[in-house]
């Protein structure tokens, strides 16, 4: 591989494939390398895909992408331990009408599909390849890649890394550090089969219709931490995700948290009879906005999970990726039209179209989040406690004047959490999530 | 009363259903140093790796990748920075089918 490329893609998931399908469609000359036997085998989402940053990207996606369900319904259960479960829902069976505004995937597939595309574009993408390190020049300029094939060194004018969460290449190349344990979640998760018939029924849907079901509550026993269960055609994926700085204090393992969930009444009758046939577990950086590196320097830009590019409170992420690929592509393209060089000043303008998209802006609207989880895990265990505690007083009808029973709520509110300490996760709440 | 705490699980037969290509003779995890893990006393890396690669073998701890999943977990929760940690050669190691 002696060839020089305007740009070589570390990655691809959804931020590489993005930059990779934007820079070729423009005519750029893009090598893309992935360490996945096929784009997808080291990939792992729950998974929702957001249409519109895909649509940004190839805007006739629907006729084409493996799509699993649209989503028409979202559940949101607060779970006590043992069986209680508080619950709100929304469902619109009106955006089945509509060009959907998110689906159900299966991760491996899409990548896969999404690589296929890239290839279509004009990329050459090399797969089975790890990439083991950026070439600078003599002034720092990252100036391509090491792999790990002999002679495996390519040259080019700018690298974009979407390397993942982990980001070894970044991190060994001293563009990152290494994310820290508080800002990361570990997510794991088994793919459920069951036939298409028994998910309608048991979701109450038809056709390709979907349900989303985020879990919150003691399901993570006091850690900062979700699960979720999406309908794919014929399978369920479930999963639950933790702070890694939470699971180790706590000394729970993640594959208890995932059985103990599975086995809550909410849950059990869903997935009973399904035949497990994989079990993965991921990553996710949590850190928010202040844990984001610095994105871009002299010949390299960071998209993506690499990037630290998630939406925690509202569990986005591949849409940051997809979108944050794509601007970086973007940026390269007018570059490249305007004959500039690709260096820090030139890639100052990706961070500036970043900052200008939803997906900082997101960001920084979320900046304290991270830190008030961290210091109030309680949050995510006393209240959904006390909202099962409140229902289950209220609905229980047996001859108690409703004003006692006002009363014994907010004795046991009291009990858990102190006037002052309730203003004070009010306040902090607030403060964090404004 | 439904028991949600701590059940017992064979993380084994979980990872019983994946797909992998074993690179033999290339653990793509090492410990740095064993007297470093010797002097840990939370051991964050035996609970926290969600493919319980992390043991203890006659009071060491140990570690078998050939089930990994390639998440991160323990070079992530190491706080001494004891765990070298690289993706495996490409092509090997975890091949998700669904992800």
């Amino acid at each position: 591989m002696s060839e020089k490329f305007d740009v070589i893609v570390v990655g691809a998931g959804p931020a590489g494939n993005a930059a990779a399908y934007t820079l070729a469609k423009a005519g750029v000359s893009v090598l893309q390398v992935e360490r996945g036997e096929t784009p997808g085998t080291k990939n792992v989402q729950g998974a929702i895909l957001y249409a519109h940053a895909l649509e940004d990207v190839i805007p006739d996606f629907r006729s084409r992408a493996p799509l699993e369900r649209q989503v028409i319904e979202q559940r949101m259960w607060l779970m006590d331990e043992g069986q209680a479960c508080t619950g709100v829902s929304y469902r619109d069976d009106g955006f089945a009408q509509t060009p959907g505004n998110r689906y159900t995937i299966i991760r491996a597939r899409f990548d896969r599909w999404f690589s296929e595309e890239v290839e279509k574009a004009g990329a050459m993408v090399i797969k089975e390849t790890t990439v083991t390190g950026l070439l600078k020049d003599k002034a720092g300029k990252v100036i391509g890649v090491k792999t790990e094939r002999d002679g495996g060194e390519v040259h080019a004018d700018a690298v974009i890394l979407a390397d993942g969460v982990n980001s070894l290449v970044g991190q060994r190349a001293g563009l990152r550090k290494d994310i820290k344990p508080e800002h990361a979640a570990l997510a794991v998760k088994e793919t459920l089969f069951l036939s298409k018939e028994i998910i309608d029924e048991r979701f109450g849907v038809s056709g390709d219709q979907g349900v989303v079901i985020e879990i919150a509550g003691r399901i993570t026993h006091g850690m900062v931490g979700t699960g979720f269960l999406y309908t794919n055609k014929d399978s369920i994926a479930i999963g639950i995700g933790c702070m890694l700085s939470d699971l180790s204090q706590h000394g729970i393992t993640p594959y208890q948290l995932l059985e103990g969930m599975k086995r809550h009444p909410m849950v059990k009758p869903l997935i009973a009879g399904a035949e497990m046939k994989e079990y993965a577990a991921h990553l996710i950086p949590e850190g928010g906005y202040k844990a984001v590196p610095k994105l871009y320097g002299d010949g390299w830009m960071m998209v993506g999970d690499s990037a630290g590019l998630v939406n925690g409170v509202h569990r986005e992420g591949s849409n940051l990726a997809m979108t944050s690929g794509r601007l970086a592509a973007q940026t390269l393209i007018e570059l490249k039209d305007r004959g500039a060089k690709f260096d820090a000043k030139g890639l100052a303008a990706y961070k500036a179209r970043l900052d200008d998209s939803y997906v900082m802006k997101d960001m920084k609207k979320y900046a304290a989040v991270p830190d008030f989880m961290h210091g109030n895990a309680h949050v995510l265990d006393a209240y959904p406690s006390l909202l099962n505690t409140a229902a289950r007083e209220m609905l229980i009808v047996d001859g108690v004047d409703k004003r006692t029973k006002q009363k014994r709520i907010l004795a046991q509110v009291r009990e858990k959490r102190s006037l002052l300490g309730l203003m004070g996760d009010a306040y902090r709440f607030w403060r964090a999530f404004r | 009363m439904t028991d949600i705490r701590l059940p017992t699980i064979n993380v084994e037969e979980k990872l019983f259903q994946n797909r992998y290509r074993v690179d033999a003779d290339h653990a793509h995890i090492h410990i740095r140093d064993p007297a470093t893990c010797g002097r840990c006393a939370d051991k964050p890396c035996i609970v926290c790796c969600p493919a319980a690669c992390w043991r203890l073998e006659d009071g060491k701890v140990d570690v078998v990748v050939d089930g990994c999943l390639e998440c991160g977990t323990c070079r992530v929760v190491c706080a001494p920075g004891n765990v070298e940690w690289d993706y495996p050669r490409g092509g090997y190691g975890i091949l998700f089918k669904f992800g």
